[in-house]
């Protein structure tokens, strides 16, 4: 097995341009895919449930809901764009068999790749945090150092989702993922509630998540509060990136390359 | 910069397997330049993986592999920024247009813009595309999908091109015009560099061929060189016939007989007499033809080279 270390060139900006082009011709699509999900919970939940429950951690439900949401829909972009746009690229439509006929190799097709997931991320995270702030859910101006961490965890979540897709023997496949990484995640990480809230053992697990450590940071930037262990949480979400990208290069090599 | 080498692929004693299944057992041969190399063989032969390792994609058990003398597949990326390729099967990015396509896969090679425009035009010409610069690709023909794909493997003016069965799959006409293409990179003075089942394919365009079977090489040469040093000069193809005149077929001596499927092959420097014979027979339907490289392939192998 090819176990090098990746090298990240110049040529991974050309597969995240090749992306962005297909992107911007789909582009009425994409955003309602992006967008309209998060956007309905944050209508309905937020002001449905937020009629009960006025305030959650110091801050209006809504606020709470919002920054949630923000951290979940980056995660659920970059998972889907990882696993489902990757895969598609990879197998059915042969275009990294095209790509690797040229210079560019299995490193730069992955970093491309996992750059234009985070830049997915950044843009549905970016639109319900302007939804957010219409409906009076964001605290003021440092709300968006937010879109920097938004970009952050795309990298972190698409890590993970590209080590599936090499594996992937079809679509189908995804769903093992989705129902027992990304779904519990969505549940349990401290989008609709406070992790404080559920048994302690659960706790332990929980923090091991990434969505976890995304939330602590992105809820106290987007509701004015102090955020607290900011290395921890960007190591956390650096690490799951970093070698994710690492292992997704390592399998793919051995998927393409035989 | 650096002198022109002679030799663009050098390939000595090189290995592969699959799963312990040997798909290239040893093979050795060289690739000079200006020229159009040949690989010939059945499907399964071991013509596509060589390819593979030719660029770089694919590692080899042992052996020795060089590309304008730099040794892959730890040059691939310098190699590969010198090398056009055209895959077997079509990969043009279907979510773009016959121009993106080729602005795209340009981009890989880090071509400025300025240059990719000039060259463009021109590819879109060399295919005869030019009036479909923004159609996209699912709506063009096979035909026109391949000429793209060929157009598209010339994109960073390279050096050698290497094709995968660049015609299988097309009906005769586009198959031509393909031909005709191929023809002109030649004359251009790009090395060639292809695979193919196909014998016609084979004798028009290959200066130089090795037949492979099994991962080996049987014979290696020009198809003019292969006919003269494997078979006689003419043929006679039995098709079918009664059972009276098969049963005098079978009797007839003298003549180098092959069979392949219902076919009877009947190999002469001089086969006018055996016409003449053949004429006699009722109910019998042949062909007299000169030999080609099916007939070389079918001698060495005993079997026929389409299945």
């Amino acid at each position: 097995m090819d176990l090098r270390l990746p090298l990240v060139r110049k040529s991974a900006f050309t597969i995240w341009r090749r992306n962005a082009l297909v992107w911007r011709r789909l582009l009425g699509p994409s955003l309602v895919i992006n967008f309209g999900e998060p956007f309905l919970y944050l209508l309905g939940l937020g002001f449905g449930l937020g009629a009960f429950i006025e305030t959650m951690d110091d801050m209006p439900y809504l606020t709470f809901l919002a920054s949630g949401i923000i951290a979940a829909s980056a995660m659920n972009t970059a998972s889907f764009e990882g696993m489902y746009s990757v895969y598609t690229r990879m197998i059915p439509q042969r275009t990294y068999e095209s790509m690797m006929a040229t210079p560019i190799e299995v490193d730069d097709i992955l970093a491309g790749e996992m750059m234009w997931c985070a830049t997915k991320s950044l843009i549905s995270g970016s639109a319900i945090l302007a939804v957010a702030a219409l409906l009076g859910a964001v605290s003021g101006w440092q709300a968006l150092w937010v879109i920097p961490v938004i970009f952050l965890m795309g990298l972190c979540f698409a890590g993970p989702a590209m080590v599936m897709t090499s594996f992937a023997t079809g679509y189908d496949f995804f769903n093992y993922y989705m129902t027992l990484v990304v779904t519990p995640m969505f549940i349990l990480s401290g989008v609709f509630f406070p992790v404080t809230s559920l048994p302690e053992t659960a706790q332990v697990f929980i923090q091991l998540l990434p969505l976890t450590h995304a939330i602590d940071l992105v809820r106290p930037i987007v509701s004015g509060q102090q955020v607290n262990n900011i290395g921890l949480h960007i190591a956390v979400l650096l690490a799951y990136a970093v070698v994710g990208y690492y292992l997704a290069v390592i399998l793919v090599r051995r998927r393409l390359i035989i | 910069m650096s002198e022109k080498i002679n030799k663009i692929v050098r390939i000595d004693k090189l290995k592969k397997s699959y799963n312990n299944n040997i798909v290239v057992n040893g093979i050795s041969f060289d690739v000079n330049r200006g020229m159009c190399f040949g690989l010939l063989g059945p499907n399964g032969a071991g013509k596509t993986t060589t390819l593979r390792l030719i660029l770089g994609l694919s590692p080899a058990d042992s052996g020795a592999l060089s590309v304008f003398d730099l040794e892959m597949p730890a040059h691939a990326r310098q190699v590969r920024q010198r090398i056009g390729v055209v895959p077997q099967a079509d990969n043009l990015d279907p979510d773009f247009t016959v121009v993106e396509n080729l602005f795209i896969y340009g981009s890989y090679f880090q071509i400025t813009r300025s240059v990719l425009n000039k060259r463009i035009g021109e590819l879109l010409e060399f295919a005869g595309l030019q009036d479909r610069a923004d159609t996209k690709i699912g709506a063009l023909s096979g035909g026109m999908q391949r000429r793209l794909t060929i157009a598209r493997a010339l994109v960073n003016d390279p050096e050698l091109i290497v094709l995968d069965e660049p015609t299988t799959g097309l009906d005769p006409q586009a198959r031509h015009m393909i031909w005709g293409r191929l023809r002109k990179l030649m004359q251009q003075g790009k090395t060639l560099l292809l695979t193919t089942h196909y014998m016609e394919e084979a004798e028009r365009l290959c200066d130089e061929l090795i037949v492979m079977e099994q991962g080996k090489i049987i014979a290696q040469g020009s198809p003019k060189q292969l006919i003269n040093k494997y078979v006689e000069s003419e043929v006679v193809e039995v098709r079918s016939g009664g059972e009276q005149a098969m049963e005098y077929i079978k009797n007839m001596n003298g003549y180098r007989v092959e069979k392949a499927g219902d076919t009877h092959y009947f190999y002469s420097n001089n086969a006018r007499e055996l016409v003449l014979q053949f004429e006699k027979i009722k109910d019998i339907v042949f062909l007299h033809r000169p030999a080609n490289l099916e007939d070389v392939f079918l001698k060495l192998t005993g079997r026929e080279l389409v299945d």
